[in-house]
This record gives C-alpha cells, sequence and structure tokens, in this order.
C-alpha cells in the first residue's frame, strides 16, 4: 500500500514546489474560493456531481458545493476578466465523496496547469502534456493519451439524420448507451425502431389519460412524430457502423493508430481534420521531447469519465497499481468554455496531479 | 457479551419478523407496555432483542452498535456506501416485498423504457431550460440505476413522502418510489416503466461486518444459525 500517512505539511510543500516549477514555465498563479456556488456544477454536470461531491447550504446563497475541481472556478474567472493568451496555475483541496472506493481520500491536494491560447491548439496540447511529463519524471508511471475529438468527427461525418447525430453526440460519455444507440440506428435494429412506433400507436389507441406535469402535448407529439421518422429512415450502413466499431476499438502506440486512422480516412474523409491535428499534436509532443514512439493512445479513453473533454485526453497510472487513482489527469475542454461562456469560446487545455499520491508512491520506492 | 438483534420496533414488519424467528424456535416479543421499546427472548441464550426504526438499522449495523439487523434490502443499498463492505446478507425473509420503479405520467404515450425517459428528458432540457426531476427518497439507488443505464439530463428531487402526488404537484415529471401494488400510481394517473426494478425489496436478515466478537457471541451466532436452519 502507497503510505495514507504523508504530513499535510508535506503535501503542501510539494504542491508548492510543483506550483512554481508552472510559475517558471509562465504560469500565473491563482487562488479559487473552496466554497462555490452549486448551482453551475449542477448544470454542468447533473445528478453525477452529486455522488461525488458535499453539498450544503447558504441561507443567503442557497446550495453550495465544496470544490471538486478547480477546472470550472478557473475557466469562469478566465471567461470573466483575462486577456489572452493566459497561463495559470494553482494548488489547493478538492473534496469528493468515495462512495464507491471509501478507501480513497475524500479530501486531497491538486496541483494544476491550464493554457488558454488558441495560437496553436496541437502545440498547447504538446506544452501541457510535456510538462506533466516533465514534473512526473523519476516516478515509474504509465501515460495514457485519447482524443475524443475523433471519434466526435466521426459521428459529425455518419450519413444519416441530424437527429441520430446529435442524440449519439449526447451520449459519447456514456459508452454503453452509445452503444445502445448504435445498434437502435443500424440494420438490426429497424425492428426495434418499428416495434417504438407500434408501441406507442397502441398507447394512443387506449383511454386517455389526464394530462399531469410540466411536460405538455406538444413535447409529446414532437417525440412521436421524431419516433415515426425515424422509424422510415433508412438505418446507418453497416460499413459506417464498422468504421465507428473500428475507429473505437483503437489501442496502440501513436505511430500505429495514425497508420489505421490514415487507411479509415479513406473511407471515412469526415475525420481527415481531427486525423491531422492528431499528427501534428504528435509532431508537437516529440519536438518536446516526449517519447511518440512508445506511447500509448486509446480511441476510447476518457469517455467514461471526463464528460467536457472534447479534444486532447490524458492520464498518467502507477504502473502495476490498478487500485490507486491516476497520479494526473487532464486534457482539453474547449467545449466546457463555450457553456460557460455564454455564447464566447476559447480553446482551453490542462491538466490536474496530486502531489500526496506523488509522495505516497515515491515512499513506496 | 451478547448478539444483539436489531428489528422495526412497530408494524407488519415487526410482527412478520417476529414469526420468522418464531419458526425457528426462537421467541421475540416486546417487553411491558405497549409503547415501551424493549424486547424479550425466548428459546435461545446469549441474544438480546433491540427494538429500532427500521431506517435506522442499516446505520446502526454499518457502525457496529448492532450484530444482527432486520430491514429491507432497499433501505441497506441506499443508505450506506460499499453497504457489502459493513453488512452481510445472511437472509432474504420471504416477506415486505416491495419494487423500487420508475413512474411516469400515464399520459405520456410515448414512454415505456429507459430509452424513452432517456429521450424525453433531453428534450425536456431543451424546452423548458432545466432537467428532468425525478422525485424520489431513494437517491443513491436511483442515481446508480439511471447511471448504469446511461440516462441523461434528469435532476432528483427530493421526496419523503406522497411521492405520487409530485408530479400533479408540478414539483417533479416523473418519480422513483417503492410499490407493492400499483394501486396508488394509477389513482394518481401514473404508470410504471416497462423495465426491470430499480431494486427489489424484501426484509432480510443482516449481520454486521463492522460488530465485535467474542468467543460468546460467535457461539450464540452458531447456536442460532443452527436454529435457523443456516448451519455451516
Amino acid at each position: 500500500m502507497p503510505r495514507t500517512d504523508i504530513p499535510k505539511a508535506a503535501v503542501r510543500a510539494e504542491a508548492a514546489r510543483l506550483k512554481s516549477g508552472f510559475e517558471a514555465k509562465g504560469a500565473h498563479p491563482v487562488e479559487m474560493d473552496i466554497l462555490l456556488p452549486a448551482e453551475v456544477l449542477l448544470d454542468l454536470y447533473g445528478e453525477d456531481i452529486r455522488a461525488r461531491a458535499y453539498m450544503t447550504t447558504d441561507p443567503d446563497r442557497g446550495e453550495m458545493m465544496l470544490r471538486p475541481d478547480f477546472t470550472v472556478p478557473v475557466v469562469q474567472t478566465h471567461m470573466s476578466d483575462g486577456a489572452e493568451p493566459a497561463r495559470y496555475t494553482y494548488a489547493g483541496e478538492v473534496f469528493r465523496k468515495q462512495e464507491v472506493m471509501p478507501e480513497r481520500a475524500n479530501e486531497y491536494v491538486q496541483v494544476g496547469y491550464e493554457v488558454f491560447d488558441g495560437a496553436n491548439p496541437a502545440d498547447a496540447d504538446a506544452e501541457v502534456f510535456a510538462a506533466f511529463s516533465d514534473a512526473l519524471a523519476g516516478y515509474d508511471l504509465r501515460a495514457a493519451t485519447g482524443d475524443i475529438g475523433i471519434l466526435v468527427a466521426a459521428v459529425h461525418g455518419l450519413k444519416t439524420t441530424e437527429r441520430r447525430r446529435s442524440a449519439l453526440l449526447r451520449h459519447i460519455w456514456r459508452p454503453r448507451r452509445f452503444r445502445a444507440l448504435m445498434t437502435r440506428f443500424s440494420e438490426g435494429g429497424t425492428d426495434l425502431r418499428q416495434h417504438s412506433l407500434e408501441r406507442v400507436t397502441a398507447n394512443l389507441a387506449e383511454a386517455e389519460a389526464p394530462f399531469i406535469g410540466l411536460r405538455t402535448q406538444s413535447e409529446i407529439d414532437a417525440r412521436i412524430l421524431a419516433l415515426r421518422e425515424d422509424a422510415n429512415e433508412p438505418p446507418i450502413s453497416e460499413a459506417e457502423i464498422e468504421l465507428l466499431d473500428d475507429i473505437l476499438s483503437l489501442k496502440e502506440t501513436v505511430p500505429h493508430v495514425l497508420s489505421a486512422l490514415r487507411d479509415i480516412v479513406v473511407d471515412m474523409p469526415a475525420i481527415s481534420d481531427a486525423v491531422t491535428r492528431l499528427s501534428r499534436r504528435a509532431d508537437a509532443m516529440a519536438a518536446r521531447g516526449v517519447d511518440v514512439e512508445t506511447l500509448e493512445f486509446e480511441a476510447s479513453y476518457g469517455r467514461t469519465s471526463m464528460e467536457y473533454y472534447d479534444g486532447f485526453v490524458f492520464g498518467f497510472y502507477a504502473e502495476g497499481r490498478p487500485d490507486l487513482p491516476p497520479v494526473a489527469t487532464g486534457g482539453r475542454y474547449d467545449a466546457l468554455t463555450a457553456v460557460l461562456g455564454q455564447g464566447r469560446s476559447i480553446p482551453a487545455v490542462g491538466g490536474v496531479m496530486r502531489p500526496g499520491l506523488m509522495l505516497a508512491l515515491k515512499g513506496d520506492a | 457479551m451478547v448478539v444483539k438483534l436489531g428489528v422495526p420496533s412497530k408494524g407488519r414488519l415487526m410482527e412478520k419478523t417476529f414469526e420468522w424467528f418464531a419458526q425457528a424456535g426462537v421467541t421475540l416479543s416486546r417487553a411491558g407496555a405497549e409503547r415501551e421499546y424493549s424486547g424479550v427472548v425466548e428459546g435461545i441464550d446469549g441474544l438480546e432483542l433491540v427494538l429500532l426504526s427500521a431506517s435506522e438499522i442499516p446505520r446502526e449495523l454499518a457502525a457496529g452498535r448492532i450484530h444482527l439487523g432486520v430491514t429491507g434490502s432497499d433501505l441497506v443499498r441506499d443508505k450506506l456506501a460499499a453497504w457489502d463492505s459493513k453488512v452481510m446478507e445472511i437472509a432474504p425473509m420471504g416477506f415486505g416485498h416491495a419494487d423500487l420503479i420508475i413512474a411516469v405520467p400515464k399520459a405520456w404515450v410515448d414512454v415505456d423504457t429507459l430509452d424513452d425517459l432517456d429521450a424525453a428528458a433531453a428534450a425536456f432540457r431543451a424546452r423548458h431550460g432545466f432537467r428532468l426531476r425525478i422525485a424520489t427518497k431513494y437517491h443513491h439507488l436511483v442515481r446508480e440505476f439511471l447511471k448504469t443505464n446511461g440516462v441523461a439530463d434528469y435532476q432528483l428531487v427530493d421526496s419523503q413522502g406522497a411521492t405520487e402526488g409530485t408530479v400533479k404537484n408540478l414539483t417533479a415529471e416523473a418519480i422513483a418510489d417503492i410499490t407493492s401494488t400499483g394501486e396508488t400510481l394509477r389513482a394518481n394517473h401514473l404508470k410504471i416503466l416497462n423495465c426491470e426494478p430499480v431494486h427489489k425489496s424484501q426484509a432480510t436478515l443482516f449481520k454486521s461486518r463492522t460488530a465485535a466478537w467474542s468467543d460468546d457471541t460467535r457461539a450464540t451466532m452458531v447456536a442460532l444459525k443452527e436454529m435457523l436452519g443456516m448451519g455451516d
């Protein structure tokens, strides 16, 4: 087991050291509130955040949350008064309920580095990854990388209705539901779609129930119309489903993945730009001294735990210790800035690391 | 030291529990006056009856203040994080059956399945600007269930009673609640989603994994298990 008795003062000192490392790279140090208004976080993450964050109530401000991560407040601060380009670093506690794994810390220190710079996104990705890679050198860690942008581009390129594409995009971060939707929209789902429509038609024929609640007749009618249209719509072709499957199952070193993706581009030109971005990022990483030849890339990486990361994603894991949470995670979250920016959006990429875990692993070695 | 057995302090659940133990030759009863919450045990030595509110039994088991406890399997799963690390099921008792289900207005002719609920929630959020509200008191179980099934764009709102009325009162769009017959749902113009229940609950005898055991209490436990026909 890693040591759990690392004194807080030691963790804080290590955090300060890491933070000044980011400052030396040009990051501006920022401080964030610990007690945050819950509304924005709840609207962003939904019910999942309630299972993970500590909630409390202020008599005047309503529901508040103990800071579950820094990204949202840092983005909000930047969107309201930051000039571009900007680089930020911070260190402080975050609080997470551990319902599933109670042995994990529910209060721990994160050190983060966030880059708001749209000039050269591929290089900004590489800059953040290299900064983390450098700070974590000397630990026996495995780096995992991925790129949600490739899957998003593939879905955008499907030759089917806008409604189906948005349904799939909405569930990119829920692999099980995404898979169910793929089945539903495929040749094999034709009966299922027909059956849905018949079921609803049968319900309509039954004795009418009174309308209760906020959801109106027109909303129900709109959904019935959608089901009717979808039942008559031709399925997504087997060829396209196979290409999606090929992309989802990619797990190899970056050069191998790039070569596989270039083959897929021939049949699915829609992902061409996303593949070019991956290739540029790989070049930028190599230029910054990252060993790209052996770097792992998994097209599905980051789909389950990192909603709002919508491009490059990465994580660093203690080798042979699947029981431990990742030592560092990060990625690109342009979509988050769009949601929080009320119309404005800023290309942004960043990550966090856990000095407490790093010290514990060092003590183990 | 004695083995402490927590049993719901009133109602059908208490009576049925007493009957269940009586069949094995363990006679449980309330001491003295009707309102007194202390119990008497006959037929086995070293077992103490502790009468508690059914909803407090999971917490007492997890804290190790009682060794054994009878309560609904739904309450244990909803109230205890990582429940199976704190308590273990010894025996389902065959009564107190109730399903935790999700129900929507019957007028929603387009919603019968979780797929439908998810699609309706997406459209509802786009139209109304907030997430579709599901009223429940079983937050943990419902959240885990909807997460596992990939339902998005909903929120849970707390309802500790009269949950079936929340839709009509415009404080929720759907509900998740315990039902045994579904009559209250029908009376409130709601229908159960056509999927596996969130949880099928029944009264269950649980053993605490955190309570202290001595040679005495272990011997009592062996004797009790033998009487219950569960000798190892």
